[in-house]
């Protein structure tokens, strides 16, 4: 900003907004978020199809068991999970059963990946491992943050 | 270097091969684009290149180089390196009322709608850029110099309103220098160089927005008073916009909201809007594209004013909510880079893999030219890409906000108002960024 000159008399409250600002931000970063419940089993049947898996949505909770059924309903289809690194293919007609535990928090886009048309890069689902840790932080961070600019910039000394 | 005739013409000689080869794998390669060089290069590559890297770290540097209006100029010149004299061309004028970005502004709305066909059809990709090069060399017959690159073309477009984030510009080093020197041989052009071709008169010149980087004034000013600086990134954006420059407010509005709505369509799970967006059914299409326009034109430059308005009703700070519309319009533009550097990261670590195959079987015809043809799809960084996304778009916000608050600063040194101007903006600016966050991350 503007070459502000030095103003000794604003320091303290200044001062005193950052610490406040650093305990805030200190706060959204670290505070621990609980897991809501104790661990689940979820049988899950998860259908691909041009160009779509149905659910499209899954929400689990960190801990819990995801047992899947996957089936495709047209071409070969795949299923792809962002974090997790699991990979499987299914055939039309046949199904692939795979289990993993839900211990990554966050949202997990599951894709296609097996080429299967025009569309297929774009074949996504979503997995969300709940509590979702980052966008709450990420969002409340953006607010704290925000929040401290424009106070900081009230507390500007008029020039 | 940057001072030779030969450097831009030998850097787009250089570009256009690459170029040349995505069109023709696109008009004759596979139709799968995941494995056509086409689509893998231009929207993969390509796309991830020019805006996590060159626009955010160069600004207009892509321009440099493009081969798009490379066979136009060469035409235009009678030559690729040197002209020879006379240019062929009618040279006219560009019409005053179209000297704004609002061509540029429909051109990318119209790409924006069929963009699900133009990202996953390589016949369609490589038709766009036939007729981008087609409409370019025309211009460059009837109009002067690069009337389609500073006018027309909706590449261009956000490419300059973004590179006045960028830490990089081009400037002459003191412009009194200009004022005194009669000749201005930047404008008229001399044996070493041509007039600049971007119709810039570089003593005036205080933002990156119109300047193509062509270093054709590099070569001819004879008072060496041209200069490419490092600068502190955004330095064009608090700066007063001259004249109403609604049209620029909307580029940053349209891309704002583009950046919000590609990664719902592309990466959300709604299939069917995705089908429609791909023109499955027609009326599914005209669904979206009623809703994408509403959004782009209405909703959102609405919502936009209504901050702007909000925020100087309750300061008075003594600004029309026109002008201050044009000049808050730059806040947008840190977070709008933000978010599509935010969606072409994540795009390119999704895909950057199919760049492997196709360079080795650029038509999907079973060639192994570097023995990568069978390398499989991996994303990469699947795990950790949404906390860099994430640390993208606060970076953004937090730069956008700045932003508003030196423009709201240069309005009212005293700064007493600053807060109420601002504060519906920054509102704004963080809803948007939320919308982002939960997007990608919720
Ligand atoms: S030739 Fe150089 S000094 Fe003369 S007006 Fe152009 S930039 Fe300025
Ligand atoms: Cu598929």
């Amino acid at each position: 900003m503007s070459q502000a000159a030095p103003v000794p008399a604003q320091r303290r409250p200044i001062t005193a907004g950052r610490a406040i600002l650093l305990v805030l931000i200190v706060g959204v970063l670290l505070v621990p978020i609980p897991g809501f419940r104790t661990p689940q089993t979820h049988n899950i049947v998860i259908d691909a199809s041009q160009f779509e898996f149905s659910p499209a949505r899954l929400t689990v909770n960190r801990g819990d068991i995801v047992q899947v059924t996957l089936t495709a309903s047209d071409v070969v289809h795949g299923f792809f999970l962002d974090g997790y690194g699991i990979d499987f293919r299914v055939e039309p007609g046949t199904s692939q059963e795979f289990t993993f535990t839900a211990d990554r928090s966050g949202k997990f886009r599951y894709r296609c990946s097996v080429a299967c048309g025009a569309l297929h890069p774009f074949m996504i689902g979503e997995l969300v491992v709940g509590p979702n840790e980052l966008v709450w932080r990420a969002s409340a961070l953006a607010a704290v943050a925000v929040g401290a600019m424009l106070l900081h910039a009230r507390k500007r000394p008029s020039a | 270097m940057l001072l030779s005739r030969a450097f831009q013409p030998v850097a787009m000689l250089i570009l256009l091969a690459p170029f040349v080869l995505a069109v023709m794998a696109g008009l004759l390669g596979t139709s799968a684009g995941n494995r056509n060089f086409g689509i893998v290069f231009v929207w993969i590559v390509w796309w991830a290149v020019l805006m996590v890297l060159l626009v955010p770290g160069l600004g207009r540097v892509w321009c440099t180089v493009c081969p798009i209006p490379a066979p136009g100029e060469w035409v235009q010149r009678r030559g690729i390196i040197g002209g020879a004299g006379r240019l062929r061309t009618r040279g006219l004028r560009w019409p005053r009322r179209l000297r704004n970005m609002w061509l540029q502004n429909a051109g990318f709305l119209v790409l924006a709608l069929f963009s699900m066909v133009i990202l996953t059809r390589p016949s369609v990709s490589a038709g766009v850029f036939v007729g981008l090069i087609g409409v370019a060399v025309g211009m460059s017959l009837l109009f002067e110099k690069r009337t389609f690159c500073r006018y027309v073309c909706p590449i261009g477009g956000f490419i300059g309103l973004y590179s006045m984030a960028a830490p990089v510009e081009l400037r002459v080093r003191d412009a009194q220098v200009c004022v005194d020197h009669r000749e201005k041989d930047c404008i008229t052009g001399n044996d070493r160089g041509y007039g600049c071709p971007w119709m810039v008169y570089p003593g005036k010149l205080d933002r990156n927005l119109d300047c193509g980087l062509c270093t054709e004034c590099l070569k001819t000013c004879t008072m060496d008073n041209v200069v490419i600086n490092l600068r502190r990134p955004g330095a064009d954006l608090a700066k007063p916009v001259r004249g109403n420059r609604i049209d620029e407010a909307f580029k940053a509005l349209i891309m704002l909201a583009c950046s919000i709505i590609y990664p719902a369509v592309l990466f959300g799970p709604w299939a069917t809007v995705k089908e429609w967006a791909a023109i499955e059914s027609f009326g599914g299409w005209l669904i979206y594209a009623a809703a994408f326009l509403i959004a782009t034109l209405v909703v959102i430059p609405g919502l936009f004013w209504l901050a702007v308005a909000g925020g100087q009703r309750s300061c008075a700070g003594g600004l029309t909510v026109r002008r201050a519309f044009n000049e808050y319009s730059h806040a947008l533009i840190p977070l709008g880079l933000a978010a599509w550097v935010t969606f072409s990261v994540g795009f390119a670590l999704t895909n950057g893999s199919y760049a492997l195959a196709a360079i080795s079987d650029p038509f999907g015809w079973g060639w192994d030219v570097f023995g990568t043809r069978d390398v499989g799809w991996t994303p990469y960084l699947s795990g950790a890409a949404p906390t860099i996304q994430a640390a993208i778009l606060i970076g953004g916000l937090l730069f956008s906000i700045r932003t508003s608050l030196r423009v709201g600063l240069r309005h009212d040194p005293s700064g007493e108002t600053t807060l109420a101007a601002t504060a519906p903006i920054a509102a704004f600016l963080l809803a948007s960024t939320l919308a982002l966050l939960w997007l990608y991350l919720g």
